[in-house]
């Protein structure tokens, strides 16, 4: 049995944090703003086919920043946790809670036995039948969770971010105004304009049908923020 | 290892990328539904021919020139009793395809379930659909799961059509009991009243059937096959009971309103009616008085 020097837990913690802030601080951001008809997610991301959002359910959507291969990894167990849920029980019995306490609890678990930690922010998000119905909940590498209203936003200068949209938000804001609102925070933060290909984007629609995820498409993307 | 999975389904790691979600529920629970392993011999009671449980009867799909239309009636029955007048045996499987299934109702409208979730489940984990031809071979897979069931009676039949994108046609499958599946290149129909539905499916069809005409051509059939099977419920205007219809076109699945269905009905009894019977003839074609205790 090899020796192991006795590492004081603080140390092993504060190592392991820098360690996943690092890794999260080398990745782009992602934005989510609570608008008029739902939840807007947006983030800057030149990759079509790598998404940084998806679905989770009918009502929930993911978002993640960090290790792609990571996060990725979290959001398919998400689909089954839900999906599997939702078969089993009912529909309306999948809730953002029960998915956002599973990534606390995946995370917690992976950052106190693992290697290494999950060097990824999750945000998982609920929209309900009326704005006030709304749920944000944002997940960090070591599983710690916070409910958010308003506006979130995650990832390497989130901050900063969070700064610019706390100036400009307001309740109610339209789907197009929302839009521009996190367009505007990111070029602010990245320093020069973000291309509309360059974004992802997508909406959880209150007034939809039973899904209510839906991808806004470049064209659209395009229209409204040149607009 | 105790992994990453604290929180998360069983499953959730190993099964790595697997898209399926029947496979997940598999590999989750011990025997989950849809995926019955009966034993037919041994502890498992034999049924004698049909056990006494609702069987769901005629459904039918015709394709016409923009899709499919495919339609059921609405009865279920239990033996020799109806079992329910109002039973919906068309769904919607995804946006651009529909099922329709004929055969022992508990069993079918569970794989029916298993089935919507398969496919919606692909579409999250891929991020994209999955083709018409891989829908119809994995609701195949699932009816030869149902083998051991449908050899103890519990038989289930499906239809299912879509839009097929790729070749930008409608396309309709019909299967058997073993799993087997066949498309077919104009009509079908499942189920107790399926021969004679698809007697009349046979007379009306023609290659370039409009819309209308293919909703017209349906609900004839499903009243044919009403007037020569008891199992198959027809039209009863008096409690506004019709058969379910719904188109499957490049705008996805529709559902025909009850309006629609009823004024084609109306139209197909308008025509016999007045047409002169003939002394002594069939009357297998006879108007409805509304309510069937009357007739």
């Amino acid at each position: 049995m090899s020796f192991q020097p006795y590492v004081p837990p603080e140390q092993l913690i504060k190592d392991r944090s820098e360690y996943a802030r690092k890794g999260i601080a080398k990745g782009r951001s992602v934005v989510a703003v609570d608008y008029a008809d739902g939840l807007l997610f947006l983030a800057e991301n030149p990759s079509a086919t790598l998404h940084k959002i998806s679905e989770i359910y009918d009502k929930i959507a993911f978002a993640g920043v960090g290790r792609y291969s990571e996060f990725e990894d979290l959001r398919i167990a998400g689909v089954r946790l839900a999906d599997l849920r939702g078969y089993s029980y009912g529909r309306e019995d999948v809730t953002a809670k029960t998915v956002a306490n599973a990534y606390a609890q995946a995370l917690n678990n992976i950052f106190t036995t693992q290697m290494k930690p999950y060097e990824v922010e999750i945000l998982v998000g609920q929209v309900g039948d009326s704005p006030a119905g709304n749920e944000l909940f944002h997940i960090l590498y070591d599983g710690s969770v916070t409910d958010e209203k308003g506006y979130v936003a995650m990832g390497g200068r989130s901050e900063e971010l969070a700064g610019h949209l706390r100036d400009d938000y307001k309740e109610g804001l339209s789907l197009e105004e929302s839009v521009r609102l996190a367009t505007t925070a990111l070029s602010k933060v990245e320093e020069n304009s973000v291309e509309a290909e360059n974004l992802e984007a997508a909406v959880l629609d209150r007034s939809r049908g039973r899904r209510k995820f839906r991808r806004l498409n470049d064209q659209e993307l395009a229209r409204i923020v040149q607009a | 290892m105790t992994g990453p999975t604290a929180g998360f389904p069983d499953p959730a790691y190993p099964l790595g990328a697997n898209p399926s979600f029947a496979d997940l529920l598999r590999a989750s629970t011990p025997e989950p539904a849809g995926t019955v392993t009966g034993s037919p011999s041994g502890t498992a009671p034999a049924f004698a021919g049909r056990a006494e449980v609702p069987y769901g009867t005629t459904v039918l799909a015709i394709k016409f020139a923009a899709g499919v239309v495919m339609a059921g009636d609405r009865r279920a029955v239990e033996g020799f009793s109806i079992a329910d007048e109002r039973i919906e045996k068309v769904f919607p499987a995804d946006a651009s395809s529909a099922v329709a299934i004929a055969g022992a109702a508990g069993q079918a409208t569970e794989i029916v379930r298993l089935f919507q979730t398969e496919l919606e489940h692909y579409e999250k984990v891929e991020g994209d659909r999955l083709s018409l031809e891989g829908k119809a071979n994995r609701l195949a897979q699932m009816i030869r799961q149902n083998f051991p069931m449908a050899l103890q009676g519990l038989v289930v039949l499906p239809l299912f059509a879509g839009f097929d994108e790729r070749r930008s046609e409608g396309r309709l499958f019909r299967y058997d009991v073993t799993g087997g599946r066949w498309e077919e290149a104009d009509f079908h129909a499942a189920g107790s009243g399926a021969t004679h539905a698809r007697a009349t499916l046979k007379k009306r069809w023609r290659a370039d059937l409009d819309r209308d005409a293919a909703i017209r051509a349906a609900v004839e059939a499903l009243y044919d096959a009403s007037q020569e099977d008891v199992a198959t419920g027809g039209p009863i205007p008096l409690r506004g009971i019709y058969p379910t219809v719904k188109a499957i076109t490049t705008e996805g699945v529709t559902p025909i309103p009850d309006e629609d269905v009823k004024a084609a009905f109306e139209a197909i009894v308008g025509e016999t009616h007045e047409a002169p019977r003939r002394p002594g003839g069939s009357q297998a074609r006879e108007k409805p008085s509304g309510n069937e205790d009357e007739s």
